[in-house]
């Protein structure tokens, strides 16, 4: 009974952590591949992340003014902030632009081939994480 | 400074999440975000590839078809009159239709009721000559679109669909068009979407192209279930876009990029 309470307890914490401003558990339970991460935040069809940021990225000619510059990411934000970020920035800010990254519902008119996908799979979403904690100021 | 600052964000917010009309004298044409080769491609009718399209329907324009034996010329005459302000105000309302129609379904409306000939498909070559040669009799005039109690619930479904959040990447089209119109994405200026110039010849097509097919581009983009040519949904999204752009000047057939 007190053990059943104490999980009740931190699963509430975990849930309140999380709906307040991080998700602080890897979503696969390892550790990204900040390498990978790079190729994935860099690349226009799978990251999409240059259409709207800038970043510290000087081989890549065309990256987007919409959102802030991802230079310093690992610094201003914890690594759970950074995953809330990626796999649902509107749970901060209803009205974002950026896309939820590993969110499937709520979404209207899908396309086929897309429908019931996230835009990144879990294993991406650690690969982007570990990346962006490497953007030291 | 803190008081200003929780003010500051919440109209920042509130603007963001009711995103405003762009104030008329703020409007831009995509042509003023092109650069300025793109512009003179545009501006000297022969380097604008467009013209070639305008040439052929002026062709088709006198060509006698279908069992009527008669061409669009036997009945509306020198199309530099007949023609004038025609696609500066379409989609326009169709009663036998009870729906507003856009120019290319106007002008297949003609094929098959006045002429006995099959309607032409979307984005055929032929359908797109005859479309570019109407529309460039509008050039430099302004868009005038009627609304009325018969028009305003099409003008609000594609109201409707320009504001509704769609697509894997869950955006919608008033995010980018009335928001961040401007700024770059990857590279690519987002411009405020008025349809100024359909047809238009558009470089990454090295094509000419109808204003649903740049539509669908953007569905796609969105990575949203695009509509079929010639759905209502996207008459209506035409109609809107139209409307959105009343008075501005008709370019037609416009470059893009
Ligand atoms: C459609 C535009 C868009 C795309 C695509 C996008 N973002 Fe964002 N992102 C934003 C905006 C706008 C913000 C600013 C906060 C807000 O408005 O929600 C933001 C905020 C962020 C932040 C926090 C801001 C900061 O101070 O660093 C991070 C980190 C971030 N994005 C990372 C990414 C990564 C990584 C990708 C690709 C996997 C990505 N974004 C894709 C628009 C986008
Ligand atoms: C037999 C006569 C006839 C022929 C041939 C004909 N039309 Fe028409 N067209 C009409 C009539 C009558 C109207 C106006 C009544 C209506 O809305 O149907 C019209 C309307 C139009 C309109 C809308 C004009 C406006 O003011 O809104 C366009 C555009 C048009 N025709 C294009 C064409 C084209 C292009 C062709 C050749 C492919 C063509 N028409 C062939 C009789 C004809
Ligand atoms: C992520 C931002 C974004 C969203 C969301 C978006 N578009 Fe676009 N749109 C663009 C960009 C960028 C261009 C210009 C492309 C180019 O220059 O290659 C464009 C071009 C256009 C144009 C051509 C304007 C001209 O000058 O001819 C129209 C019309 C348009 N979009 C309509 C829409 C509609 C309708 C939607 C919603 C279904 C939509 N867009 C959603 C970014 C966006």
């Amino acid at each position: 009974m007190r053990l059943a309470a104490a999980v009740v307890a931190a699963w509430l914490t975990v849930g309140v952590a999380q709906a307040a401003d991080s998700i602080p558990q890897s979503l696969t339970g390892a550790k990204g591949d900040p390498a990978r991460g790079r190729t994935i935040v860099t690349n226009r069809h799978v990251g999409l992340c240059l259409l709207c940021h800038s970043g510290p990225f000087p081989e890549e000619r065309f990256q987007g003014t919409l959102a802030p510059d991802l230079k310093g990411a690992g610094t201003r934000w914890s690594e759970g902030q950074l995953r809330l970020r990626i796999v649902d920035s509107s749970r901060i800010n209803p009205a974002t632009i950026m896309p939820a990254y590993h969110r499937t519902e709520g979404l209207v008119r899908v396309a086929p081939a897309w429908r019931g996908k996230p835009v990144l799979t879990a294993e991406q979403i650690e690969d982007v994480v570990a990346f962006l904690m490497t953007l030291k100021d | 400074m803190r008081r200003l600052c929780v003010a500051l964000g919440a109209i920042a917010l509130a603007v963001s999440a009711f995103a405003a009309e762009i104030p008329p004298s703020d409007r831009r044409s995509g042509y003023d975000f092109m650069s300025r080769e793109t512009r003179a491609m545009q501006d000297d009718d022969t380097a604008n590839p467009g013209m070639l399209s305008v040439l052929e329907g002026g062709t088709l324009w006198t060509r006698k078809a279908g069992g009527a034996g008669k061409a669009c010329a036997d009945c509306h005459g020198d199309a530099r009159t007949s023609m004038k302000g025609v696609a500066a105000r379409h989609p326009s309302f169709d009663a036998a239709r009870g729906r507003p129609v856009n120019l290319e379904q106007r002008i297949n409306a003609c094929r098959v009721d006045r002429q006995g000939t099959p309607p032409l498909a979307y984005e055929s070559r032929e359908l797109l000559a005859l479309s570019a040669y109407v529309a460039r009799q509008s050039r430099g005039r302004p868009i005038e679109i009627a609304v009325d109690a018969r028009t305003q619930p099409f003008l609000d479904a594609g109201r409707a669909t320009f504001h509704r959040r769609q697509g894997q990447l869950n955006l919608s089209c008033s995010q980018c068009h009335d928001d961040q119109w401007g700024r770059s994405l990857a590279g690519n200026t987002i411009p405020q979407a008025h349809p100024t110039g359909y047809p238009i010849y558009r470089l990454e097509w090295q094509a000419v192209g109808s204003l649903q097919r740049r539509l669908r581009n953007c569905f796609v983009g969105l990575r949203a279930e695009a509509y079929e040519y010639g759905a209502p949904e996207l008459v209506d999204l035409e109609l809107f876009l139209m409307w959105r752009a009343r008075g501005m000047t008709f370019e037609a057939p416009a470059v893009r990029p």
